[in-house]
């Protein structure tokens, strides 16, 4: 029948056990990890945090917080 | 150091990887978004204490990792919540299989202990050395590289069943019926 293979020990199917992990699924648990990572990377900077940072680096501004008003220090 | 324009291009620059780096490690687009701009804000505050000509992608996601860390402990995620907002953030809808591995990942992912999956992620998708991830988690390198090695088996066991090897064929049935233990 097509079950009985136990007479000739294979090494295809079967995990091997070699002190760590089965390199393949290393490396694709290291893939999906990139991917997903990745995906988000790609999409690049949002408009909120270019405009964030413009805002932050006006003078007065620095000091953190609502005084605006007070433009500067000079 | 003062908030030079180069220094302001460079933060901006690292703005794609702190989010990557928020939404791996909560989850949830949403938050992850608030999170930078929290980074941020906090990261101007402190242009002072950054060091000019260290590792500012470093120091950055250090302000992040602390942020989400103290964050966290007032609030829990709401896991279900998250899987639904993450795939949101996807500019491209991956196809149904795809789409279905990936949740996978993402729900084994979520299983793993919070300093597991942060030096995965850092060591595994953001490229950090095993020094740098140590730093931005402020403890010992040996440290960084155990919870990575526990983290990929933990995702292994979960995605793949790995650990089979000591099971006989009817043990490996039994462990993939029964599911996770």
């Amino acid at each position: 029948m097509m079950k009985e293979v136990k007479s000739q020990p294979s090494n295809l199917g079967a995990p091997r056990k070699q002190g760590g992990l089965n390199a393949e699924i290393q490396s694709r648990i290291g893939h999906q990890l990139r991917a997903m990572y990745d995906d988000v990377v790609r999409q690049g900077v949002p408009d909120r945090f270019a405009e964030l940072i413009r805002k932050l680096d006006q003078p007065g501004a620095q000091g953190g917080g609502e005084t605006d008003k007070n433009n500067g220090r000079e | 150091m003062p908030l030079t324009n180069q220094l302001r291009d460079d933060i901006l620059a690292s703005v794609p990887s702190l989010r990557a780096f928020a939404i791996s490690l909560s989850g949830n687009g949403d938050r992850a978004d608030d999170l930078v701009q929290e980074t941020l804000l906090r990261a101007i505050a402190n242009i002072d204490s950054f060091q000019p000509g260290s590792n500012l992608p470093a120091w950055l996601f250090t302000i992040l990792r602390n942020l989400f860390r103290s964050d966290y402990r007032k609030r829990r995620r709401e896991v279900e919540d998250a899987e639904g907002n993450y795939a949101k953030t996807l500019k491209t809808q991956p196809s149904q299989s795809a789409h279905l591995e990936f949740e996978e990942f993402r729900a084994a992912l979520d299983k793993l202990p919070q300093d597991q999956r942060e030096a995965l992620i850092l060591v595994g998708a953001s490229g950090f050395s095993y020094e740098d991830a140590a730093a931005i988690c402020g403890c010992a390198v040996g440290t960084i590289k155990s919870r990575v090695n526990r983290a990929r088996s933990k995702l292994s066991a979960l995605l793949y069943v790995d650990g089979a090897e000591d099971f006989g064929p009817d043990d490996t049935v039994r462990a993939v019926i029964g599911g996770n233990g």
